[in-house]
């Protein structure tokens, strides 16, 4: 498999995803700079987190305009793979290959912490060897991860199976105590309507070997080979 | 030329950043203040004048996220 990890101005993910995809994973990667035009042929394209041109005006906000973007929308479109993380999902909201947006959390904290997540909705190749039984733990890093729809397009995904992972306990109880920023519904992460491309809040990429104490976000990754 | 384009929050949308600020309002005294909902204001200068239609665009496509917020353009 090859994986595309794209790079922005205050990207900081970027290596992290490529180390798990090359070096944990075994799998060809490359980077691919904002400002590039074409998108090489590859067969899933991570969109890393961090703080894509420092967050300025909104998250994601201005990051979504780059050249690259507009490859990684027809991409999509085209059926191709694509997994946001924290800022990327910030950025695919933005770019509205994915609906809603992330607001600031809650409690005006930036929280750094692990939590459990557990897994709905329907099958996509990020999750389809993810058991809905298991709770998974992995750590989130965010100010604004609190993710946010209007009435009828929560409507649409839940009609359509779009929430795939809430913020649980370690029962995996979607509980209001074990949401961390206010997101609706629990919602730490969702797919498109097809289930090609998905967003999350947490970081897989930094829960993938256990010297760093967890490999829950392997999953992720061993699902789509 | 130079507009003006205000940004402010859809109703419905949680605003914990003007909560904060009313709350800190209440702590300065300004007990009478009820709720404060925190926008975002830009100037625009332009070269040449620009029509309306332009800065909607510009509002609409990256200053704002309709998703969640809504705009007002004022021309000077």
């Amino acid at each position: 498999m090859k994986f595309a990890v794209l790079v922005f101005p205050g990207s900081n993910c970027d290596r992290d995803c490529f180390h798990v995809a090359h070096e944990v994973m075994g799998q060809e990667a490359i980077y691919v700079w904002h400002k590039e035009t074409k998108l090489p042929k590859v067969d899933c394209v991570i969109v890393p987190g961090g703080f894509s041109y420092g967050d300025y005006l909104r998250c994601g906000a201005i990051a979504r305009f780059s050249p690259i973007m507009k490859e990684v929308v027809k991409f999509a479109e085209d059926g191709g793979q694509v997994i946001g993380i924290c800022n990327g999902f910030q950025i695919l909201t933005e770019s509205h290959l994915l609906p809603g947006a992330l607001l600031r959390n809650r409690d005006l904290h930036f929280i750094c912490k692990n939590v459990y997540l557990r897994k709905s909705g329907q099958k996509t190749p990020f999750t389809q060897k993810i058991s809905s039984e298991k709770i998974l733990q992995m750590p989130i890093a965010h100010m604004e991860g609190n993710y946010y729809i209007d009435p009828e397009g929560l409507k649409r995904l839940q009609d359509q199976q779009q929430i795939i992972f809430q913020y649980c306990n370690e029962n995996g109880e979607v509980t209001e105590a074990a949401n961390p920023n206010g997101a609706i519904l629990n919602i730490a992460g969702i797919s498109n309507a097809k289930g090609n491309v998905l967003g999350m809040m947490p970081h897989p990429e930094r829960a993938a070997e256990d010297l760093l104490g967890g490999v829950d976000g392997r999953l992720l990754f061993e699902s789509l080979l | 030329m130079k507009a003006k384009v205000y940004v402010t929050l859809k109703n419905g949308v949680l605003d914990p950043q003007g909560r904060a600020v009313a709350h800190a309002l209440e702590s300065l005294g300004f007990d009478s203040v009820q709720d404060v909902r925190v926008g975002r204001f830009f100037e625009i200068q332009t070269e040449k004048p620009v029509e309306k239609k332009a800065l909607e665009s510009m509002a609409e496509k990256l200053l704002a996220n309709p998703v969640i917020e809504n705009f007002r353009v004022e021309m000077e």
